[in-house]
């Protein structure tokens, strides 16, 4: 490939992926935050860069401190240590009505008694803009949103996803440097949820703000965001795309917050540069793995299987020695477009395979106590050290 | 079987209903009897009403007892509702727990030390900085008020710890400062809290008998304290006259008081639930 070419993949990637570049500077940093409640550290030395256009989640469970994070940006909390930048400007002491922030509430916090218009143009009138200007403004978000038709109600009189729209409009209405959304489809309906996730991303690539946002949905966050921090007890677990932390987690706990998995315990037996031979207990077969693993002979791992990603047969594999499980169907889940099986090994252990239905069947391809085995490609398995 | 169960029902709401209100039911019949022995009936006159009017001591206490009462409302509600504020929206603090039980004393505490203490207390800076001077419609006010800014208090706090607190910092995060917040989001808000504790206020100090007594002067005399002086001097029609208006004045503002409450309830609610009526 000719240099010129290079060159400008290179540039690409940086403008799109610009955590992948070394001399891009961040517009959020969080260095060494703390935040403690009494003795409870919510938040314990997260550090985090985020780039100017991203669409950052911060994904966990609850009490997670990922809202806690969220609330220290939008200025409501102060940190117990450390330093938080927007735009390479130090937020302490900054109070939350001077922060060029604005925030998206999980409750949407309308104000109840003014109408969708008066609820919009509220920011503008706190900074003093004047009267004809808000006007346009307003009518401008109201327009984004589609809820031009809507502007003379009162927030009791929308439904749920109205709302959400209200509650986007009046905080993107300052154009704020960064917008932050606290679980922004929590209180919508799941058919609602998945129509609203796109028309977010769509506004947010619209208007270019730099959008943070919390949640505890993997599905909205690895649909929405560009990347994702999956935090756990107030520390940051893993930063990755979607793809990065679905193909390669890092911890058990990120295999096991996104998506579905098998997690096999096991010592290393055979290691060498090119690949790696894990012994289970729990596996009657050993497993082999397509690259070197970070560690010694002896140590323990586990190793991790997407339910996908492995293969049901009635006969045995050709090759039985590595990577071959045999087992009996104990469960039948028929979800129509997927079919997930789980398979009792001899061992106890039970492991999950899903297979999608791709061609119509007059009869299940399996059913209960068949014996089966379940078998996968070197080079789909992770191995996890913690 | 349900045929059973509901005539006891029924029996036992007659009952209750009856133990209640027979008592005012006769006051307000025996106020247009003809006669004038208040146990016998002598046929129908609205004569009393009429005397009652023509009754200047009446008059003059019944106007003294409204001012004390829209005074005292209108303090109660300038000082209970900033204790609501705080006992809602301060967070936990040392002493919290002191602090919400002295506001809600008032409340529990007998009536008769309440008019001492404050007799007591007005005595004693007459002396010592010459104000109050004697003891009049100025005291009584300032006696209504303590008690009445602990009902309102309550009733702040009640309705804002019933508040989303996320609509205040929406309120902060789009750039207003605390103490526009409070004038321009919060106080909206809570504005239903605010009248009906206001109007429970009002009843309460028109309704007031022992602690005017102890703090009264005289030319101070209220309504209550009228009605009690001439009822022990033998009860006159009129007294039943005077009693069915109280009657009509206090449960007129009971029911908008409510109606107030349940009105913003009902918004909130709505509010909280989605707009499910919405189209």
């Amino acid at each position: 490939m000719p240099e010129a070419v290079l060159d400008r993949a290179h540039e690409d990637v940086h403008k799109t992926q610009p955590w992948n570049n070394p001399d891009a500077v961040p517009y959020i940093r969080f260095e060494n935050v703390t935040k403690k409640f009494g003795d409870f550290y919510a938040v314990d030395d997260v550090s985090l860069d985020i780039y100017r256009h991203e669409l950052f989640a911060l994904l966990g469970g609850s009490g997670c401190g990922k809202t806690t994070l969220l609330r220290m940006l939008a200025g409501f909390e102060e940190p117990t240590s450390g330093k938080i930048f927007i735009d390479g400007v130090d937020m302490a002491g900054v109070p939350a009505y001077e922060r060029p922030t604005n925030m998206m509430f999980q409750s949407y916090a309308l104000f109840p008694h003014m109408s969708v218009e008066q609820n919009v143009a509220f920011g503008l009138v706190q900074d003093g803009v004047s009267r004809a200007e808000i006007k346009e403004q307003v009518a401008d978000m109201l327009a984004l949103v589609q809820m031009t038709k809507f502007a003379k109600r009162k927030p009791h009189q929308l439904s749920g996803g109205q709302r959400q729209r209200v509650a986007l409009a009046r905080s993107l209405v300052k154009r704020p440097k960064v917008l932050l959304l606290d679980e922004p489809l929590g209180a919508l309906d799941k058919k609602l949820r998945e129509q609203t996730q796109f028309e977010l991303v769509n506004i947010q690539e619209k208007v270019g703000t730099t959008f943070v946002m919390v949640t505890h949905d993997q599905e909205e966050a690895m649909t929405m965001a560009s990347r994702i921090a999956v935090m756990n007890e107030g520390v940051i677990n893993q930063i990755g795309t979607p793809f990065e932390l679905y193909e390669y987690p890092n911890s058990r706990y990120t295999a096991n917050f996104l998506g579905q998995v098998n997690l096999i315990e096991g010592v290393l037996v055979d290691d060498d540069e090119k690949y790696a031979v894990i012994k289970s207990d729990e596996a009657n077969c050993d497993i082999y793995i397509d690259h070197a693993v970070q560690g010694h002979e002896g140590m323990t791992f586990w190793v991790a299987l997407r339910p996908e990603r492995l293969r049901l047969t009635k006969d045995a594999p050709e090759d039985t020695k590595y990577n071959c499980l045999s087992g009996k169907v104990e469960e039948i889940g028929y979800l129509g477009g997927i079919s997930t099986y789980h398979v009792r090994l001899e061992t106890g252990k039970r492991i999950k395979v899903t297979e999608p239905n791709s061609t119509r069947q007059i009869e299940p391809r399996y059913t209960w106590e068949d014996s089966v085995w379940v078998s996968w490609e070197a080079g789909a398995a992770s191995v996890l050290n913690k | 079987m349900s045929g059973k169960r509901s005539t006891f029902l029924i029996s036992a709401l007659v009952f209750g209903f009856a133990f209640l209100y027979v008592p005012i039911l006769l006051v307000i019949v025996y106020s247009f009897n003809e006669g004038k022995l208040v146990t016998v009936w002598a046929g129908f006159s609205t004569k009393w009403y009429v005397s009652l009017f023509n009754n200047d001591g009446m008059i003059d206490a019944a106007w003294n007892s409204l001012r004390i009462g829209v005074m005292s409302a209108t303090l109660a509600l300038a000082l209970g509702t900033p204790a609501g504020l705080v006992m809602s929206r301060f967070g936990r603090f040392k002493g919290r727990t002191l602090f919400s039980g002295m506001i809600a004393a008032p409340l529990v505490m007998p009536e008769v030390i309440t008019g001492l203490s404050l007799l007591l207390l007005f005595v004693t800076l007459e002396q010592l900085i010459g104000w109050p001077a004697g003891r009049g419609l100025s005291t009584i006010t300032i006696a209504h008020t303590t008690f009445c800014a602990a009902y309102v208090a309550v009733v702040v706090q009640s309705r804002l710890s019933g508040m989303d607190i996320s609509v205040e910092e929406a309120a902060m995060d789009l750039g207003a400062k605390p103490g526009k917040i409070f004038f321009v989001i919060t106080l909206p808000m809570i504005l239903p809290a605010l009248m009906a504790g206001w109007l429970l206020s009002f009843t309460l100090s028109l309704d007031d008998l022992v602690i005017a007594s102890f703090v009264a002067g005289p030319g101070s005399t209220t309504l209550p304290m009228k009605v009690f002086s001439s009822v022990r001097l033998g009860v006159s029609p009129e007294i039943n006259a005077l009693a069915t208006l109280i009657i009509l004045a206090v449960s007129i503002l009971i029911v908008i008081a409510s109606i107030l409450i349940l009105r913003s309830e009902r918004l909130r609610n709505r509010a909280a639930n989605g707009g499910a009526e919405a189209t």
